[in-house]
């Protein structure tokens, strides 16, 4: 048997169950009925009702409320008098001022800034002091990161690698076939990948897996306390958790840059060999048109992206506020800030090496 | 009447370890039932017996007519759970907290789903944290909206594990009168793990103590009865806060 009412003159009968699973029809049809005797005496009747739980008696009090005026209850059993007097005094009186859950929005420019400001000083500090803080190293976990930012990263980079110097030399060859210059799609790729394509790439994956991953593992300690905790035994966050990261995503850079920049030959050299042209023409083509200045700055540059990635992720776990969706909101902070990070900076090198005539 | 939960000649084993076994009692309707024991003694064990998160090694257990082993969904709908920390969910709002099993397993509208969580707080002291998230409240407050969760749909039995750990005796003490509140407001039955020996003999009509030396079921009746007449030693001491001889 399901809830039902019955309106009568200046009444308001319920039957049946008023449970939770059962008050979703009636509960808007019980409002309006109770809204419409609103400004004449009302009575609830209650005898036919069989169960009564908190939800139904939260019923019984919000047709009080959309009443409005004096509403006379007959019928209730003692339990269910004794439950609806027991919310009753449970209630706030009506327009008690409730506090509101602190706003999560991002901080305004200038207090974002001043954060992230803050956070770099605590690092170089933090730099700069190592010396008489190598006791807050720990080695194992350096390697443990180094492993995870790099040794892991290495089947994604060389097939990502392979891929995109494949798809780069594909793309270039119909254009440069028109001019007869299908070789030279061995020197526009091999500087591509030096200068720019290889430290960047690897920037970007290092931003979505290690940067994240930084984020994440530091915001649950943040969640969890640890921070505090540590800070307490007098031992510096940045130290011990900062520094390590960073030394440790530079450390993996060249060598994920490496990676990057010899699958994407390969990638390339298996398109031009396809069209019929000989290793020993594609090595000697990109042997000719690039130098170890294009090579070293491009590991210069992944070394200062990783640095950027490294500290943004930290940042952004490190600061992150309280709850699950603090550390979910961390993580997203890292892959974006790192990866406009990247791009900045990189912007600016190319400005550099111009001006340096690099 | 019959008993609301059963417990028959039930063990528990994880590989050659034995947390309990061969233990059988029964939880009348209405009373508030405490399982107590020392750490380690298996209690955290049997609640997860009870609601189903854990099979029983060997032996039998029905919850309101519904045996855990073969119908757990059935059992889960008549069981309300508070857990040891809470649990409570940390994105949503107290209210949102309260309002999810509305909202999941009823028709009832929006407005009416927040009302009836607002009044489930308001039931539990928290009329006025409704807005705020689990991380702005203390520990007590969590642990009453834990409660308040748990009676969302108004359960016929609820499970309270270790609901004053950690807390302070004025806390404790306002949290063990709000389960007998609402053990009286509702009807329903409570069965609370706990060791806090305070509440144990405020709140308990009887209790069950297990013992991990004994692995199994050292003690059935009363506190208060317990406390005056046991003549096995752990329960002794542990009713009078001794060192067991």
């Amino acid at each position: 048997m399901s809830a039902s009412l019955t309106t009568g003159e200046q009444s308001i009968a319920l039957t049946g169950p008023l449970t939770a699973l059962g008050l979703g029809k009636l509960w808007p049809q019980a409002i309006t009925a109770a809204s419409k005797a609103h400004g004449t005496p009302l009575t609830l009747d209650l005898t036919a009702v069989t169960v009564l739980d908190t939800s139904g008696a939260a019923l019984i009090l919000a047709m009080e409320t959309a009443h409005g005026g004096p509403v006379t209850l007959t019928g209730a059993t003692p339990r269910a008098t004794a439950l609806l007097t027991q919310l009753r005094t449970a209630l706030p009186p009506p327009g008690t001022p409730a506090p509101k859950p602190t706003p999560e929005s991002a901080p305004p420019l200038l207090a974002g800034a001043k954060i992230r400001i803050e956070f770099f000083g605590a690092t170089v500090l933090a730099l700069i002091g190592l010396p008489r803080k190598l006791r807050f190293l720990r080695g194992a976990d350096f390697f443990r990161i180094a492993d995870r930012a790099g040794l892991q990263a290495l089947p994604l980079v060389l097939m990502l690698g392979f891929l995109i110097g494949m798809i780069l030399a594909f793309q270039s060859a119909i254009p440069m076939r028109q001019f007869g210059a299908d070789l030279y799609v061995a020197n526009l790729v091999a500087i591509s990948l030096f200068r720019e394509l290889g430290p960047l790439l690897v920037a970007v994956i290092l931003a979505g897996r290690t940067g994240s991953a930084f984020a994440a593992e530091l915001g649950t300690m943040q969640v969890n306390e640890e921070i505090a905790a540590l800070t307490t035994m007098g031992i510096d966050p940045p130290t011990m958790l900062v520094l390590p990261r960073m030394a440790a995503a530079m450390l993996v850079m060249p060598a994920l840059i490496v990676a990057m920049d010899v699958s994407g030959l390969l990638g390339m050299g298996s398109v031009l060999m396809f069209f019929g042209f000989p290793a020993s023409a594609i090595v000697a083509q990109i042997t000719a048109s690039t130098g170890p200045q294009d090579f070293l700055l491009g590991l210069f540059k992944g070394m200062i992206f990783a640095a950027a990635v490294a500290l943004i992720g930290c940042r952004a776990g490190l600061t992150a506020g309280n709850g699950p969706r603090a550390v979910g909101e961390a993580a997203t902070a890292a892959v974006v800030g790192g990866i406009v990070a990247t791009v900045l900076l990189d912007g600016l090198f190319a400005v550099m090496s111009y001006r340096l005539g690099l | 009447m019959p008993p609301i939960i059963s417990i028959r000649d039930v063990s528990q084993t994880f590989g050659p370890r034995t947390i309990f076994k061969n233990v059988s009692f029964d939880i009348e309707p209405g009373e508030v039932f405490v399982i107590l024991g020392g750490s380690g003694c298996g209690k955290s064990t049997l609640l997860k017996q009870i609601i189903g998160l854990l099979r029983p090694t060997s032996g039998h257990i029905t919850v309101a007519g519904h045996s855990v082993t073969d119908d757990v969904e059935a059992v889960r709908k008549t069981i309300g759970v508070m857990f040891q920390s809470g649990a409570l969910f940390g994105s949503m709002t107290l209210l949102e907290n309260v309002a999810l099993a509305l909202a999941v397993f009823t028709d009832l509208p929006a407005a009416a789903r927040n009302e009836i969580a607002r009044i489930k707080l308001a039931l539990v002291g928290l009329a006025g944290a409704v807005d705020l998230l689990p991380a702005e409240v203390s520990g007590g407050m969590v642990k009453r909206a834990a409660i308040a969760r748990a009676l969302a749909l108004d359960p016929p039995i609820l499970l309270l594990d270790e609901p004053s750990a950690g807390l302070d005796p004025i806390t404790s003490a306002g949290l063990d009168r709000l389960i007998l509140e609402l053990r009286d407001a509702l009807g329903a039955t409570f069965v609370v793990v706990t060791h806090e020996l305070p509440s144990i003999l405020a709140i308990a009509d009887r209790c069950a103590m297990l013992d991990a030396k004994a692995e199994g079921l050292i003690a059935l009746g009363p506190p208060a009865d317990l406390k005056a007449n046991a003549t096995d030693p752990m329960v002794k001491a542990f009713f009078n806060r001794e060192t067991p001889q």
